[in-house]
């Protein structure tokens, strides 16, 4: 690969995807017959207006957590695509620590543990995965793609027995109490004296701006970070480097499960204030093309995370706007901006680098 | 003086067309997380709206969710968009439709499968798909030779459970000694989208010695008429009709009909009559039913369709009580 600068790879680069995938879908929506423009100046609006922003940021908040959780491994060159079921464990982890303690001790602290519960499961579901990998040379892909069809299982026999609702058919929770619940952010604007749109954006998206701190910290400015990009870079020669490479996988598994398990503070504490089945709805599998798409950079999974918010929420507009618009088009329309930002994220990259070369000759 | 005049006019405009937009009827659908073209339950609700639509020439306007926060999303946008009534399709939508129900007292609300519910301006459809499935448990029993029947559900949920249990007790009514072998194709919402998957096992329940498979999995359903097909078994289809999709193969199919239900609101809220309140429609509402047309007449032996329509006959009649699963989550085994 081309040395290029940096701020290209992260900045030019994904934007250059990011139009031709816009080109790309503008093809297919004049194809079915509507005005490209009209739709992309629909989609921006639906993403954007004042009224869709909390929708927007909403979504953004689960893709942070989850292109988080695809990034601090990818970091280390594990492949955890298990974020969706680790996102089921951390709302697991939320619902039993709201419905069992709720009653038991004031709002405040249990929610704070429901917090360190979405956490600690997510954490947990991923680092047996992890133990499995580094110790007994299970392949993580596998491993972790397994454990979303056990959390899936584990969470329909809950959700259907155990601690189903009682007196209805539906596979949820009961819901919980109105203080275990974190604020939305439409209510924190009343009370400081000021009126947003309603939105079931709440205190996780803060939550999440945090955890992408914590993350850049954690990777760039510890001793553990060095060690995580150095398994990454090679892992025999981080072993020779006496970097511990076994218990630094595990831990970085764990870390990454507690991020995805966090994805359910937003759904389960945040939104939905009961567990259901499958809330984690393809967020955990989306994370991994934010994380591409970011450049497994929180500044980059910032905006990816945003970018990926806005096309669902905007594309949930077109579906009422347009006939001819249905939820499959939307789907095509981030599957083209998965394509060329993930797949095909280097192929103009010989291209753009001898346009940027030849009018910088110090670098040729 | 001049632009106050303009601006009581644009008043008065504004409450006229704001008085003839709240008569107009503008109906909107919310189909369950899923497929709207399933080939079973979603697309027995877009059947009803077919019908009302090309009826009356009148509109409905849909939405096919994809995740939970969608749910009130869509309908919040549907009435302030303008919708009169909003349809939810599926147990999920409750919680959501409750909310928005609550939020809007002038607009109508319905909704299929839940009964829980408790609000002036919204009606509620159930459906006794264990009476449904009780009947074709016993033309299962009756048309095995070999004192094995199937099961293959879609989701591992309540609401399947309660379809395998009236099934179990028909065909149990019908031979004390039958064997009827369970699965379910998954714990995942792809479980109603995964025709292999029910194929194989039905394919798998055939080899165990199953002459009779009856499905109640959705799309995934017709991978289990497939595997029947080939095998040169029976297949019993659900929801909607489906003896067609593999005419001499499919026994008969548990009718559920959710497009009536769909038809009757949409019909109701034009004339006027919309009323709150549960439907709870079983085998006396015909809202659940046994299908016989032309391509199962010849797999219907006359005891066959005596027994059945014997035991309809004693269900709507009240002498034969069938269980509910769904009323304690239990079986009676």
């Amino acid at each position: 690969m081309t040395n290029l600068p940096r701020w290209f790879d992260i900045g030019v680069l994904p934007l250059v995807n990011l139009a031709l995938a816009l080109l790309a879908t503008a093809v297919v929506v004049a194809l079915v017959g509507e005005d490209p423009l009209e739709v992309l100046a629909v989609l921006l609006q639906g993403a954007f207006a004042p009224s869709s922003l909390g929708y927007t940021l909403y979504y953004a908040t689960n893709f942070i957590f989850t292109g988080l959780a695809a990034a601090i491994a990818f970091q280390a060159r594990l492949f955890n695509i298990g974020a969706e079921g680790q996102a089921l464990l951390g709302g697991l982890g939320v619902a039993l620590a709201c419905l069992s303690l709720e009653t038991a001790l004031p709002g405040l602290i249990v929610t704070l543990v429901a917090i360190a519960g979405a956490a600690s499961f997510g954490a947990a579901w991923a680092a047996v995965p992890g133990w499995l990998q580094a110790y007994r040379g299970s392949h993580v892909v596998i491993t972790t793609i397994m454990f979303n069809f056990l959390a899936s299982g584990l969470m329909v026999w809950l959700l259907s027995g155990p601690i189903m609702r009682a007196g209805q058919g539906s596979p949820q929770t009961r819901l919980f109490g109105e203080t275990v619940r974190l604020p939305a952010l439409h209510d924190i604007a009343h009370t400081l004296g000021f009126e947003v749109a309603r939105s079931p954006l709440n205190l996780s998206f803060v939550f999440a701006l945090l955890a992408s701190t914590a993350v850049w910290v954690l990777i760039w400015r510890t001793k553990f970070g060095y060690a995580l990009r150095a398994i990454g870079h090679g892992e025999e020669a981080a072993r020779y480097a006496g970097i511990p490479v076994r218990r630094v996988v595990v831990a970085v598994m764990a870390i990454s499960g507690a991020l995805a398990g966090c994805m359910a503070l937003n759904e389960v504490l945040g939104a939905q204030h009961k567990l259901v089945l499958n809330f984690s709805a393809g967020y955990g599998f989306t994370g991994i093309a934010v994380a591409l798409m970011g450049r497994n950079h929180p500044l980059g999974i910032l905006a990816a995370g945003l970018l990926f918010g806005a096309l669902f929420q905007g594309g949930a507009e077109l579906n009422f706007e347009f006939e001819t618009i249905t939820h499959e088009l939307t789907l095509v329309m981030q599957g083209l901006v998965i394509l060329f930002s993930g797949a095909l994220a280097y192929m103009f990259t010989p291209w753009l680098a001898r346009l940027l070369l030849t009018q910088r000759p110090d670098h040729g | 003086m001049g632009s106050r005049f303009l601006t009581i006019v644009a008043m008065l405009w504004a409450l006229a067309t704001g008085m003839a937009f709240a008569e107009e009827f503008k109906p909107a659908v919310v189909y369950d997380l899923g497929s709207k073209f399933d080939k079973s339950f979603n697309e027995g609700v877009w059947n009803g709206v077919q019908k009302f639509s090309e009826e009356t020439g009148i509109k409905v306007a849909e939405f096919q969710i994809v995740n939970e926060t969608q749910r009130e999303q869509a309908m919040r946008r549907l009435v302030e968009r303008g919708a009169t009534m909003v349809i939810a399709v599926g147990f999920s939508q409750a919680d959501a439709l409750d909310a928005v129900a609550a939020d809007y007292p002038d607009r109508q609300f319905a909704i299929i499968d839940v009964s829980w519910l408790d609000r002036p301006n919204l009606r509620q459809y159930v459906f006794k798909e264990h009476e449904g499935s009780y009947l074709v448990g016993i033309a299962a029993a009756l048309a095995s030779k070999t004192g094995k029947v199937g099961f293959v559900g879609g989701m591992d949920i309540p609401l399947i459970r309660k379809f395998h249990c009236g099934y179990l007790q028909g065909a149990r009514s019908a031979n004390a000694d039958i064997e009827v072998l369970q699965a379910m194709t998954g714990t995942t919402p792809a479980a109603w989208n995964d025709p292999t998957k029910a194929s194989e096992l039905a394919r798998s329940q055939m080899d165990r010695g199953a002459d009779v498979v009856y499905h109640a999995a959705g799309r995934s359903g017709i991978g289990v008429i497939q595997a029947a097909a080939d095998a040169g078994m029976l297949a019993i289809g659900v929801d909607s009709n489906q003896n067609g999709l593999a005419p001499g193969f499919v026994l008969t199919s548990m009718l559920k009909r959710v497009d009536v239900a769909t038809y009757q609101t949409l019909s109701d809220g034009l004339a006027g009559t919309f009323s709150s309140g549960v439907h709870s429609l079983g085998l006396a509402e015909d809202g659940v039913d046994w299908a016989q047309d032309e391509h199962n007449a010849g797999l219907l032996t006359d005891e066959l369709t005596a027994a059945v329509e014997e035991a309809k006959d004693a269900i709507i009649a009240g002498n034969i009580v069938v269980h509910d699963y769904m009323s304690d989550s239990n079986c009676p085994d």
